[in-house]
């Protein structure tokens, strides 16, 4: 099924994607290895003949390396090219002082390929994961990610966010006018898939959590409209057109309401709207601007910004409406709240002075941690195991994307080759193999 | 700013004046604008941050009557500004913004067929969706004030593009200060 959407999702976008090296994105590590603890990820073994689209180990190598938790040996570090358990030397890799060891290979397998894998305890000699994963030629990249899942599960604890997807949209100026594309790439920048470009801007995307949907608002009609998008149908629904503001879509964890904001009644305010009979109801009734839902775990409540006080700030309010409790104190300008999917933090743009950073408040403690050091930075999306923020901050005059782990030790930068990216919405973990 | 404010009540009944006299003599509907060829060529004037652009001596050949300009044309009449400006995070008419909305208030009730849009922007900082909010706060601020004055709600539109279209792509106050505003655009 998600080969198949997959695939047919390459074929309907062949068109479009003349030049998909145009608007591919570089990622840039740039902050965040010390402490990290070794790791010898060892070649895969090939069976087949000729070249593999992907090389499997280089992958898992460098979303490792990204996480900030891992330094990978560099390859000519690596003693020995075992692809096997029974082929490891423990006590050479032991000498090396390297705790663990991935090996793995690759052989044709109908017409695709069966991916090998293993981690090791170089210490104890024992296995503490290893899979067979199907793939193809198509999904190879994808399936080295999951490897990458996996090994990070299995050594930290928590889960990976390797084999996520994430959306964004793009200004580039053509012919003197600017075209605004929304996009989806793998989480470490490759394959960025243009879903839809437009003559008009295009904000707020906000995924399904099943993957297979976005919500966006686009202005293709001279005004802010929401509309659903299937990525594999490319079907259009426009889903909010009332009067007003049609305005930041986010989609509930069970994938049936949709948290939204309309001016029609006079101001913007907080409505959900179930997705499959369209009825609507309010959630929020206050002259200031309420806008920015965004759901917290569970479903039964929003965060929300409004500047009810006088400036905008973080509010929490039930789905079925009452009183609302503001969050966020400290700072004169806090807005985009989005809860972590555990629901212990709350990460947010912060303004202050002129400096409007990304930061992240303990919703235990409310003790506020900015993240970031620019100045220019906004729309904080959670990675789907909550351990990376993603974010779009301004660079050298041009918009591009950022990640922030949690502690902000680890910091990473995705440029794209032109144009401004913004608006980055972290795709749900769909791809999961649990260890 | 203040200190500007007796001169610029003595202007702007001068202006609007000046206005009157020469719509008489193009005695032409208002050109069609399209609306997004407006959006993307409008080149607001120096930014009002000052007072000091509201001072600006106007067209002496407005006055005097010997050139026909047309006041919806004339960058330095109060028709000819179709653009207010607005501070950071506030949806406050400032003085020299309260004279252009009047003039065009005044212009709107003496030419009845016209109608016109708002269209509210905001600067690039802080969050986007709520600098859309931000941006319909604004125009409705326009919009208030033009009903106030005796415009019919009906010829009023709003629409709020939030931080999305830029008139300067600068990323410092000065960009910042001719990206917060209303445009008004007559249809």
């Amino acid at each position: 099924m998600i080969l198949r959407k997959i695939t047919l999702l390459f074929l309907l976008l062949g068109m479009v994607l003349t030049h998909p090296a145009r608007s591919a994105l570089t990622i840039e590590i740039t902050g965040g290895t010390e402490g990290a603890q070794p790791i010898a990820i060892v070649p895969f073994g090939w069976d087949g003949g000729g070249g593999l689209p992907a090389d499997v180990a280089e992958i898992i190598a460098a979303d490792l390396h990204r996480s900030g938790h891992f330094a990978p040996l560099p390859k000519e570090d690596l003693i020995s090219q075992p692809h096997e358990g029974p082929r490891i030397n423990f006590a050479d890799w032991r000498a090396l002082g390297t705790p663990n060891i991935v090996v793995g290979k690759i052989r044709p397998s109908g017409g695709g390929y069966m991916v090998q894998f293993q981690l090791f305890d170089v210490f104890k000699g024992v296995q503490l994961t290893g899979y067979s994963i199907a793939s193809n030629a198509q999904e190879l990249r994808r399936t080295a990610h999951q490897i990458s899942d996996l090994i990070y599960e299995t050594l930290t604890g928590q889960p990976g966010a390797f084999a996520t997807r994430i959306a964004y949209v793009t200004e580039t100026q053509v012919g003197g006018k600017s075209r605004y594309s929304l996009y989806v790439a793998d989480a470490d920048g490759y394959n960025p898939i243009p879903v839809l470009h437009s003559p008009a801007p295009l904000m707020s995307p906000s995924w399904s959590p099943d993957g297979k949907q976005l919500a966006y608002v686009s202005f293709e009609r001279h005004r802010s409209e929401i509309y659903i998008h299937d990525l594999a149908t490319r079907q259009r629904d426009l889903v909010a057109s009332s009067q007003g503001l049609n305005s930041a879509p986010a989609w509930s964890q069970d994938g049936r309401r949709m948290a939204l904001v309309l001016s029609k009644d006079g101001n913007p305010e907080i409505y959900i709207l179930n997705i499959k009979d369209k009825t609507l109801y309010r959630v929020t009734n206050n002259p200031a601007i309420d806008t920015e839902p965004s759901w917290m775990p569970g479903g039964t409540q929003l965060v929300f910004t409004s500047d009810r006080g006088g400036k905008p700030q973080i509010y929490q309010v039930s789905v079925n409406g009452g009183k609302s409790k503001r969050l966020t104190f400290e700072g004169d300008y806090n807005a985009h709240g989005v809860v972590s999917p555990d629901g212990r933090f709350l990460t947010m743009v912060t303004g202050q002075g002129s400096r409007f950073r990304i930061a992240v408040q303990n919703l235990s403690n409310n003790e506020l941690r900015i993240l970031t050091d620019t100045r220019l930075d906004e729309s904080p999306s959670f990675a789907p195991n909550g351990a990376i923020i993603v974010y779009a901050t301004e660079v050298g005059n041009r918009g591009v994307l950022a990640m922030v782990s949690l502690d902000g030790a680890v910091r990473q930068r995705l440029t794209q080759t032109e144009g401004d990216a913004r608006e980055p919405a972290w795709g749900p973990q769909t791809h999961r193999i649990k260890p | 700013m203040k200190r500007y404010m007796n001169l610029l009540m003595v202007l702007v009944p001068v202006a609007v004046l000046a206005g009157c006299s020469s719509t008489k003599v193009a005695e032409k509907p208002a050109p069609v604008e399209d609306r997004t060829a407006a959006v993307a060529t409008t080149k607001p004037s120096a930014p009002v941050t000052s007072g000091v652009e509201v001072l600006a001596a106007p067209d002496k050949g407005n006055f005097s009557g010997d050139a026909v300009v047309d006041p919806m044309k004339d960058a330095t009449g109060l028709l000819g500004k179709k653009v207010v400006y607005f501070k950071f995070d506030s949806s406050e008419i400032l003085d020299d913004g309260l004279a252009i909305v009047d003039a065009h208030a005044a212009h709107m009730i003496k030419n009845t067929k016209l109608s016109i849009t708002l269209e509210g922007h905001a600067d690039e900082r802080g969050s986007r969706e709520y600098n859309l909010a931000l941006g319909e706060n604004r125009a409705k601020s326009v919009q208030q004030l033009m009903q106030l004055r005796g415009v019919p709600a009906s010829r009023i539109s709003v629409v709020s593009f939030g931080e999305e279209r830029a008139i300067d792509m600068g990323h410092d106050e000065s960009a910042w200060a001719k990206n917060r505003r209303v445009e008004l655009v007559y249809k």
